[in-house]
């Protein structure tokens, strides 16, 4: 049953083959087994799943399920879930209960999807190898020496294991396009206001967004068709109507223009990645499909463009976590200055007292224009590129990270170098575009690679009827890890 | 290059209490980001707008109603401390 897509555990539920009951718990009970290795859930609350579960079995007797109804979905970490503990990965929300619904949570209940738990992510969303949870790291199920990537690992990792049917994840440089890309599943990012913000904790406003990972382009074009959807609450999220991007999966890549940028197979690229990518777009040559160089030449700029803009708006973002509304509080402080000195250095952690740190400094006086504006000025120049490129070509390919997933502490000492590994990912995220990444093969040491889809502003369902195709032709994401398949 | 000092400045401003270890690490490794962000200042970028958002729209405008309901209980259910309706902070007025 954990191998199943979200169709044919739908299918089975609506012919009453099996409830939403016997499905949850079938996960949860994997979940048990399978998380001390992992470290993939923060919060399980059988009790919580088991009595939602119930519900959806009630609709779906009623003959009034939904796509999605009964089946259970985990969750990252930093979706308000009411009821549920909302940590970030962090110790100054370690306790947090949230007492409402983030709006992806409200859809996904809408639409009679089962919470099956919150998934551990890196502190904030601050992260690129879920090593900075303080709820500690979690590890790749295809080699538990391995980290699962970031800042999403926590899902990309239950849903490679079979821990969950699907997760939730957000994407601010990569996040889930990152995770999915070295756990082997496919991950979608769709662009920035398709999805509300609103009940998701913010890192950087201007580039998060939420997305999902799950097995394959279909489950992702369903779970997609539930998020998506206006939303007053979020001032960013655009009131445009969906696409159906389950009905539109199967036209099929015959003439479509595959840009391929030439900065992208460089030096930064190793080979073990490299290969497994070529031979994805000639799949595609093989299905029709037309590749076009496009260039996207200050690409370069994006990882120093970003490590000024994400750090200003999370130095921002973070101010209000001061031990007094909400979360942790220090003790043993003389007055209120050192209250909020003291929780907030007993509370966050190291990553994010450094992007604090770097967002105040690039925001205070004599600093500003150097920095925050002259990065806001390259970014327009990022975003040119890709509407530059976009003339010439329908979506763009490449690779979503340079190297598969690495040993766990083995970059934890030069937080540059690890920074500099989002090059694939973070333009994506300053331009605002979707992003995909689906497995298309392994590389050194049987560690997955992932194929990064790129579309145009508001395209998705271009970008997972074309994902779909491949995945039609080849089966590098029906591929589980030997010891949770 | 960031002094010591300044990242004792920055700190203050950030309301982080950071030991002098903390802040030597610090130092080092914020230098070490800066010398890859100081690429940009390469860049000629004369006449190029600044981005601020991925979205070229305005601000949506609603009617001057009352939307939210009155849920200071439950909000102040997951607050450190509350007594009577209000948030308890070390004293701040003489």
């Amino acid at each position: 049953m954990h191998n199943d897509t979200l169709a044919e555990l739908a299918r089975k539920l609506r012919a009453k083959e099996v409830s939403s009951v016997e499905v949850t718990r079938h996960f949860l009970d994997r979940i048990a087994t399978a998380n001390p290795a992992l470290n993939a859930f923060i919060t399980v609350d059988a009790q919580k799943s088991l009595a939602q579960a119930s519900a959806a079995d009630a609709r779906i007797a009623a003959g009034e399920a939904k796509p999605l109804t009964g089946i259970p979905v985990a969750h990252k970490d930093l979706f308000c879930a009411k009821g549920w503990r909302t940590t970030c990965g962090s110790k100054i929300l370690e306790n947090f209960v949230a007492p409402y619904d983030a709006h992806v949570i409200e859809q996904f209940d809408a639409a009679g999807a089962v919470i099956l738990g919150k998934t551990n992510m890196d502190e904030f969303a601050m992260g690129s190898s879920n090593e900075n949870s303080f709820f500690g790291p979690v590890r790749n199920p295809w080699d538990t020496k391995a980290v699962p990537g970031g800042s999403s690992g926590g899902s990309a990792a239950a849903v490679a294991a079979r821990l969950a049917p699907a997760a939730t994840g957000t994407d601010t440089g990569g996040s889930i396009r990152q995770p999915a890309s070295f756990t082997g599943v496919s991950g979608l990012r769709p662009t920035y206001g398709r999805v509300s913000r609103y009940g998701m904790v913010a890192f950087a406003s201007s580039l998060d967004q939420a997305g999902a990972l799950g097995k394959t382009a279909h489950d992702l074009a369903m779970v997609l068709d539930v998020m998506a959807g206006f939303d007053a609450r979020d001032s960013t999220c655009m009131d445009r109507p969906k696409d159906d991007y389950v009905g539109g999966l199967a036209r099929g890549v015959k003439g479509l223009r595959i840009g391929v940028p030439r900065e992208y197979f460089s030096k930064d690229l190793a080979r073990d990645v490299g290969d497994p990518i070529l031979a994805a777009i000639g799949e595609y040559k093989k299905q029709g499909a037309v590749v076009v160089e496009v260039g996207l030449p200050n690409q370069h700029l994006a990882v120093p463009v970003y490590y000024v803009l994400a750090p200003a708006e999370a130095s921002s973002n973070l101010a209000r976590y001061d031990g007094t509304r909400y979360g942790f509080r220090a003790s043993g402080y003389t007055d209120l200055l050192d209250m909020y000195k003291k929780t907030r250095a007993q509370g966050f952690g190291p990553e994010v007292k450094r992007r604090i740190l770097i967002g105040t400094y690039v925001l205070s006086h004599g600093y500003y224009d150097a920095y925050y504006l002259k990065a806001q000025r390259i970014r327009r120049l990022i975003a040119r590129d890709f509407a530059e490129a976009f003339g010439q070509c329908d979506v763009i390919m490449g690779p979503a990270a340079p190297c598969v997933a690495y040993d766990i502490g083995a970059k934890v000492t030069d937080c540059v170098q690890m920074y500099l590994d989002d090059l694939y990912t973070i333009p994506i995220n300053l331009a605002g575009l979707p992003g995909m990444s689906i497995p298309c093969g392994f590389g050194d040491k049987g560690r997955p690679v992932g194929l990064q889809i790129v579309g145009n502003y508001f395209d998705e369902a271009r970008m997972l009827s074309a994902a779909h195709a491949f995945q039609q032709a080849t089966d590098w994401h029906a591929r589980a890890p030997g010891d949770f398949a | 290059m960031l002094s010591l000092e300044q990242i004792h400045r920055l700190a203050h401003l950030a309301r982080l209490e950071l030991s002098e270890s903390e802040a030597l690490a610090m130092r080092e490794q914020l230098n070490d980001i800066f010398a890859m962000v100081d690429s940009m200042s390469a860049v000629d970028t004369t006449g190029v707008a600044p981005m601020s958002h991925p979205q070229e729209v305005t601000q949506r405008l609603r009617e001057d109603v009352v939307t939210e309901t009155d849920e200071r209980a439950l909000f102040q259910s997951v607050a450190p401390a509350v007594e009577d309706g209000l948030y308890l902070v070390p004293k701040v007025i003489e």
